[in-house]
């Protein structure tokens, strides 16, 4: 009984915060998405959602964040390999966390100079021959500032399922005439996937709503999401509007979690 | 168990450390004292040596804090907790937060250096008998360009800009009015248009200028001029005369279609603390040598007519920065359209950012 009592005391500080930051902001969210700028209650909003503006920059926001993410799975899976099977993996891994501790912001303006029309990598095109070009403000140096940005969160969690796969059941494959690849595919891939997964997570769903880079890199080139929900709540200063997307971008956010759920596997 | 103590007792040690290292900081800066001025202002727009002669002359001391942007300042200043005691809002800005009862009339006894402000710059739309605004600082929204970028060529007008030479080299604010205004002016319609028609037509024209139109960005346009990453560029005049400092190849030019005239008065919100000292730091603002001396070193252009006297000839007579009377008829102020014009006027922005090439 009375073992009861103090576990609630230790949960009521978890439950008002979940409470006060997060039940209570969604509920906001869906609570003002239903009043138009005038301040009437009106589903407008919603019926503007639907039209081609807002269905155009849904897809377009998940196209691009669609790239960043396998073009930063393609590049973290490897690269995680690799580390799992070098002798000082934990400095590895540091080094390559250390850059994801660099403001956002910060990192931004340093690629503002690197694409520049005179910056280094323009040098080092007009240096092998290929003669400068227009990097700055395209889809590539979007999708690539991206991808250099959420890669090591991407890295992580694969590292760690990769780590804590037991080497005894790659002894077994090999031992039962499993090639490399077939390896690979059956077991280590699988054996990975919640790693994948999680991955994909936290890349995809902040992918969505990128909105700073989008000015900064793409010189408002790409318009996704984010940038929408910041123009409208900043600038038109029109709440509800700005609430409707951000209620689509939570809706979007759960199917992705419920999708790539990690299921019980009966461990 | 007495290990998670030891932790958790460490950690409040190190706050409490912390939280009264910080407060001897701000107590010894005299941030904690009776007689303070909080001045909530654009990030570097001011002389700062002129605060430290205020605050010797006054013996007031002087909070300074800075916003990026009106809307911003706007959010701090409705949600209150704030303490601003001055804020210097642009003019429709000051027409909005006046309707929405944010500002405190000013009592003009108080003011005798408003006398030198010119009377042009007075009594306007936003603000009729400056019931609650001081002049600042004024300027255009006009052209940026290096002719040597261009071999040479001028840039005139608005017009100008949507030549098939000019491929990809402009660079445009990310602002709706700016550029939603730039292609009304360029139809030869007011900048308040509120006329969906014409503003169906400006969006139109704008989406033919998409392939010459290098980015639309923030704030870092004035790096991106000045290390001539562009060659041609969409910006006010305070920002142009800043990046004409640091890149002397650079010309300013404010379009003959017209263009918008833009404010930045002084105003007391309803956050403030200390109106007897926002008071007498506006008329020390206002008095002519120490307007001249802001002026020299913002770059922007001052309103106060008598400070004039104070500044080199070659600025005062920069048609650029003080365009003459007859240039200055064609230019507007904007006007406050209201949430739901502005909400048009950005949505047809936004789908101009959509539009590709």
């Amino acid at each position: 009984m009375n073992n009861k009592v103090t576990r609630n005391l230790y949960l009521f500080p978890y439950a008002l915060w979940i409470v006060l930051f997060v039940v209570a902001p969604l509920l906001l969210v869906i609570y003002y998405s239903f009043f138009d700028i005038e301040g009437h209650f009106s589903l407008v909003n919603y019926k503007t959602f639907f039209t081609a503006v807002y269905l155009k920059m849904t897809l377009s926001s998940f196209w691009y964040a669609f790239l960043i993410t396998v073009i930063s799975l393609i590049i973290a899976y490897p690269t995680a390999y690799l580390l799992t099977k070098t002798k000082h993996k934990q400095l590895w891994l540091l080094l390559i966390i250390v850059p994801s501790w660099i403001n956002l912001l910060l990192k931004a303006y340093a690629f503002l100079g690197i694409f520049g029309t005179k910056g280094i990598a323009n040098s080092f095109l007009e240096a092998i021959g290929i003669g400068s070009k227009q990097i700055l403000f395209t889809d590539f140096s979007f999708v690539f500032v991206s991808v250099y940005i959420f890669i090591p969160f991407m890295i992580l969690p694969i590292f760690n399922a990769l780590n804590e796969l037991n080497p005894t059941l790659l002894d077994a494959a090999n031992d039962l005439g499993a090639s490399k690849w077939i390896t690979f595919r059956r077991v280590i891939f699988p054996l990975t996937i919640d790693g994948v997964k999680a991955g994909c997570q936290v890349v995809f769903i902040p992918a969505l709503s990128l909105f700073m880079l989008t000015r900064l890199i793409a010189g408002n080139r790409v318009i996704t999401l984010g940038t929408a929900i910041e123009q409208q709540f900043l600038v038109t200063q029109d709440w509800g509007m700005g609430s409707t997307i951000a209620v689509f971008l939570i809706l979007i956010m759960f199917l992705i979690i419920s999708l790539t759920g990690n299921r019980k596997r009966g461990v | 168990m007495s290990k998670l103590l030891r932790f958790f007792l460490g950690i409040i040690l190190v706050s409490a450390v912390l939280f009264y290292a910080l407060s001897e900081l701000n107590s010894s800066q005299g941030y904690s004292g009776k007689n303070t001025l909080t001045i909530y202002n654009w990030g570097d727009y001011i002389d700062t040596d002129l605060i430290k002669r205020f605050e010797k002359e006054t013996g007031i001391k002087v909070i300074y804090e800075t916003f990026d942007s009106n809307e911003a300042m706007l959010t701090k200043i409705q949600q209150g907790g704030t303490t601003y005691d001055i804020a210097v809002p642009s003019e429709y800005m000051i027409d909005k937060m006046r309707k929405e009862h944010l500002l405190i009339p000013l009592d003009h006894s108080k003011l005798p250096n408003l006398k030198n402000i010119d009377p042009r710059f007075m009594d306007l739309p936003f603000d009729e008998g400056n019931k609650y605004s001081v002049p600042y600082f004024w300027g255009t929204v006009g052209i940026v360009y290096n002719p040597k970028m261009l071999n040479g060529k001028k840039i005139t007008s608005w017009n100008d800009l949507w030549d098939p030479d000019l491929r990809n080299k402009i660079l445009l604010v990310d602002g709706a009015r700016e550029i939603m205004g730039m292609g009304l002016n360029s139809l030869g319609y007011s900048l308040n248009d509120t006329n969906h028609a014409h503003l169906q037509e400006a969006k139109r024209k704008l989406d033919t200028l998409t392939p010459n139109i290098k980015a639309i960005v923030g704030d870092e346009i004035r790096l991106l001029l000045q290390n001539e990453e562009a060659s041609i560029g969409i910006v006010w005049s305070g920002v142009a005369s800043e990046i004409m400092s640091e890149n002397e190849d650079l010309e300013y030019v404010v379009p003959k279609e017209g263009s918008n005239l833009w404010f930045d008065n002084m105003v007391i919100p309803k956050t403030a603390k200390n109106k007897e000292a926002a008071l007498k730091f506006m008329n020390f603002m206002l008095d002519p040598k120490v307007a001249a001396q802001n002026a020299e070193y913002v770059n922007y252009s001052t309103p106060n007519k008598k400070a004039l006297a104070y500044m080199p000839k070659e600025t005062v007579n920069d048609e650029r920065f003080y365009p003459s009377p007859k240039l200055t008829e064609k230019l507007e102020v904007y006007e406050n359209l209201g949430k739901k014009n502005l909400a048009y006027y950005n949505e047809l922005f936004l789908e101009f950012k959509m539009h590709r090439k």
